[in-house]
């Protein structure tokens, strides 16, 4: 009995240490460029061992069985009238759901350092005639943090390209540009059907809905040029719907956003 | 002709067709049905199975190269509305469940056997109608989920037709349901206990009533689409006003309990093939009834998690990634109580048992990104790419197509009289399983690092892992090579099976094989244990 007892220990100790081992040592995922990415891969990271030990586990369960308890030739009869035990059934119901709940609440947390939990304030722009809608997207912030300091951005979407509008400039660019470390806040509009945006390396992605703008706010943390997907089926060019993000330092970017930014026109 | 309501009478052996003829006829027979569904089903899942290969080879390089965009969105949206509503959810209720659920209960028939062959005769026709409209001006490729306001701005005439079929068959499946849980709560012989029924019984309780409460919506939600389409109604057309989320909360609401009306019933077929071929009782039946209705429950409402980056509230986001995660714990509980199942029997490694073991690890593995998918963080990064389609391919595929074939290898010998051959079963598990992971597998990792669902061009950098997705497309296609000659030799020159080759105990065994036309030549047998493998009341017999 004790022998099997130590035959267990090693394997468990065995499925542990590798599922932490593969967790550790093999990243699937791109570079991480935003605020977001760390946050985002520190959950994946959990998942991914937590993943691999229970899928390990089982393997090594079934293939086990298969081995151990095949019939051999000539064998006769039946295995043992096995039909419950109880208080297994009850440990492998509530562990489960110990760690359910626990995944779901780590989860909860991370989603609000993403800034998913925000409530979005509703009736700004008073002044405006038509009290528009917004719908909520990952990392809201309040009205009054964008009117403070965030570089506000309004994009389009269309069948198959995306605009990016900078209000403040008054122009519109086919690429998006923002400088590193600060927060960018977009307003997303579409204006046919429904795409999304994704920037994998941000580990963001929020759809773009027609007659319902969607919020995204996110902060870039390392200089480079990042594709742009979209990554809702959006009609026979879908595949080729991508554009580019540049993030770089705030002195470049002002020189980009000089050269394009047009003169207030009085009328 | 008088129309009688009898089965006895209506199933009167001279007005049927003979032998094989009897398979293209308005037979009343439940078996008769049954073939038919999974025939058809299979016919269907290799058209289906054609298409995915292309949609293959377009992917095996990175432009546009083998199909224009167009036809490529055409193919993938009948890829998926084939395999879904006219393979998989046909075979695992329809097929299944009419051979079955009648011998599980005690009754010769299903309890409505003229709705039940009106319920497989809508299929061949709508199913042919969809495919047809391939070949017209314009064929639907919004995809199989058809989110306004790209299926109401794509040409109309192929999406009408998609609509159409689509309604069909989901009348088809209703019509299903409810007859299996007529037959199942009305039909039962006598003396027989709702806790004694086989374990598929359960599964297809729960599934018809998922069928019942989930696939009206869907009729009602397309119903709508095709006014907006046709009528130029507003419900989810935004420039006339309507909301094209509302349409997203409406499909889900059918298609997210789909995919358990897709898996239950495999997972019913599971526990019964597994106990017979490991020679044990079914491990915890008590537990496994409840984990399929806390399945079914929780199954209802969790559909908004395929909707986290559509611009719900936060607090929804949150109920409904705790509400799918607890999923995993009756799922759980019942790969669990199978893997005690197998634990210490004594095990014939043949085909079904490959086949359902197969299922269990790619199952689990599917489950485990299923649970990742749930958590709202998780998801908004790899919603709508490769992941997710790795993702349910792992469900679908993976899961129910090998309980399909699992459940062939087993029941084949009941339905023929015939045995399949055991070393080209074990010949297509193993090209199976390798050309499925090596299919599915890497699509995670495409999924994680930037590649898209439903694109037919992608960035060159992940050309070398797809062409090893269609290298594992290209070995489950040519695996259906040896299961195909396995069944045509069978049929006709197969080892004689008698009646009862595993030595089973569920009540279809119980009579010759083929069984005759009323199941049973006397009365109905009473069996009190289904799963009594190693008891005295079995040792007797
Ligand atoms: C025979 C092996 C199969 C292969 C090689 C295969 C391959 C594919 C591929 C490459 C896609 C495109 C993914 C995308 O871009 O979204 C796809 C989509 C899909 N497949 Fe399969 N598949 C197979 C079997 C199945 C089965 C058995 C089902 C059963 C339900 C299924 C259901 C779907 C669905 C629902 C879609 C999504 C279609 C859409 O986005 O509209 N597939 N499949
Ligand atoms: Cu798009
Ligand atoms: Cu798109």
């Amino acid at each position: 009995m004790l022998n099997k007892n130590i035959y267990l220990i090693l394997i468990i100790s065995f499925v542990f240490a590798i599922s932490f081992w593969i967790g550790f040592n093999v990243n699937l995922l791109p570079a991480e460029a935003s605020i977001n990415a760390p946050i985002y891969d520190e959950l994946f990271k959990i998942l991914f061992i937590i993943g691999l030990i229970i899928f390990i586990g089982m393997t090594i369960a079934v293939i086990y069985s298969l081995f151990k308890f095949r019939k051999r030739n000539n064998q006769i009869g039946d295995g043992i009238a096995l039909e419950g035990n109880l208080s297994l059934e009850i440990v492998w119901t509530i562990i489960p759901s110990i760690i359910v709940l626990l995944i779901g609440l780590y989860s909860y947390n991370i989603y609000d350092r993403m800034g998913g939990m925000k409530e979005l304030n509703h009736n700004h722009d008073m002044m405006s005639s038509n009290s528009e809608k917004i719908w909520a997207g990952i990392s809201q912030t309040s009205d009054n943090e964008i009117a403070i300091n965030n570089l506000s951005i309004e994009v389009s979407a269309m069948q198959f390209a995306f605009l990016f509008n900078y209000p403040k400039g008054n122009f519109i660019s086919g690429e998006l540009h923002v400088p590193v470390d600060q927060k960018v806040s977009m307003k997303m509009e579409s204006k046919d059907v429904i795409h999304a945006f994704w920037v994998p390396e941000f580990r963001i992605k929020q759809d773009i809905i027609p007659g319902q703008p969607t919020i995204l706010n996110f902060t870039p943390t390392k200089v480079g040029k990042y594709p742009i997907i979209c990554a809702e089926l959006c009609g026979p060019y879908h595949g080729g719907m991508r554009a580019s993000i540049i993030v770089e330092e705030e002195s470049d970017y002002n020189e980009w956003f000089n050269k394009n930014k047009k003169p207030e026109v009085n009328l | 002709m008088t129309i009688s309501i009898d089965p006895q009478k209506t199933n009167n052996e001279s007005l049927q067709p003979k032998g094989w003829l009897r398979y293209f006829s308005f037979s009343l027979d439940h078996k008769v049905i049954g073939i038919q569904y999974l025939v058809c089903g299979f016919l269907f899942y290799l058209i289906g199975g054609t298409l995915a290969s292309a949609i293959r080879i377009e992917l095996a390089s990175p432009m546009s190269d083998f199909m224009p965009r167009d036809v490529y969105n055409q193919v993938l949206t009948l890829h998926g509305t084939i395999m879904i509503f006219l393979w998989i959810v046909p075979v695992v209720n329809g097929a299944f469940g009419n051979y079955l659920i009648p011998f599980y209960v005690g009754a010769r028939d299903m309890a409505f056997p003229r709705l039940n062959a009106v319920a497989f005769w809508l299929i061949p026709p709508s199913g042919l109608m969809l495919v047809a409209s391939y070949f017209v001006e314009g064929a639907a490729q919004a995809g199989w989920t058809a989110y306004p306001p790209l299926s109401i701005t794509t040409p109309q005439s192929g999406q009408i037709i998609w609509i159409l079929s689509v309604l069909l068959l989901g009348g088809s499946s209703i019509f299903g349901g409810i007859n299996f849980i007529a037959t199942i709560i009305k039909l039962r012989r006598p003396g027989l206990k709702l806790m004694q029924l086989p374990m598929y019984c359960w599964a297809m309780l729960g599934t018809s009533l998922l069928v019942v409460l989930s696939t009206p919506v869907l009729a009602g939600t397309l119903i709508l689409l095709s006014f907006d389409i046709i009528a130029n109604t507003g419900f989810f057309n935004p420039v006339l006003g309507g909301n094209v989320v509302v349409y997203q909360h409406l499909f889900w609401f059918y298609s997210h309990p789909a995919v358990y009306i897709m898996v239950l019933p495999a997972f019913g077929l599971v526990s019964e093939i597994l106990p017979v071929h490991a020679r044990k009782p079914l491990f915890g039946y008590t537990t496994m009834v409840f984990s399929i209705m806390g399945i079914v429950v929780l199954g209802l409402v969790v559909w908004a998690h395929h909707m986290f980056t559509s611009g719900t509230p936060p607090w929804m986001r949150l109920f409904f990634t705790i509400a799918t995660a607890f999923i995993a714990v009756p799922t759980g509980i019942k790969f669990f109580n199978w893997v005690a199942t197998l634990w210490g029997g004594k095990i014939s490694i043949n085909s079904a048992i490959l086949f359902s073991c197969g299922f269990i690890i790619n199952f689990v593995f599917g489950g485990i990104t299923g649970v990742a998918l749930a958590q709202v963080p998780f998801d908004i990064h790899v919603h709508d790419t490769y992941f997710v389609v790795a993702h349910f391919h792992y469900i679908v595929y993976g899961g129910t197509v090998f309980i399909i074939f699992s459940s062939i290898y087993h029941w084949f010998p009941k339905v023929t009289g015939k045995m399949l051959n055991e070393k080209l079963g074990i010949l297509h598990f193993i090209i199976t399983f390798i050309g499925f992971n090596l299919c599915f597998a890497p699509q995670h990792w495409l999924g994680l690092n930037g590649m898209p669902r439903r694109v037919a061009e992608y960035d060159p950098q992940f050309q070398f892992v797809n062409q090893i997705s269609s290298l594992g497309a290209l070995l489950m296609a040519i695996s259906t090579i040896p299961f195909l000659i396995n069944v045509i030799i069978s049929v006709r020159n197969g080892k004689d099976a008698g009646d009862n080759p595993w030595n089973a105990l569920t009540p279809e065994w119980l009579t010759s094989s083929p069984p005759p036309v009323e199941n049973w030549e006397g009365e109905a047998p009473l069996v009190e244990e289904p799963y009594g493998y190693g008891k005295e009341i079995y040792e007797q017999k």
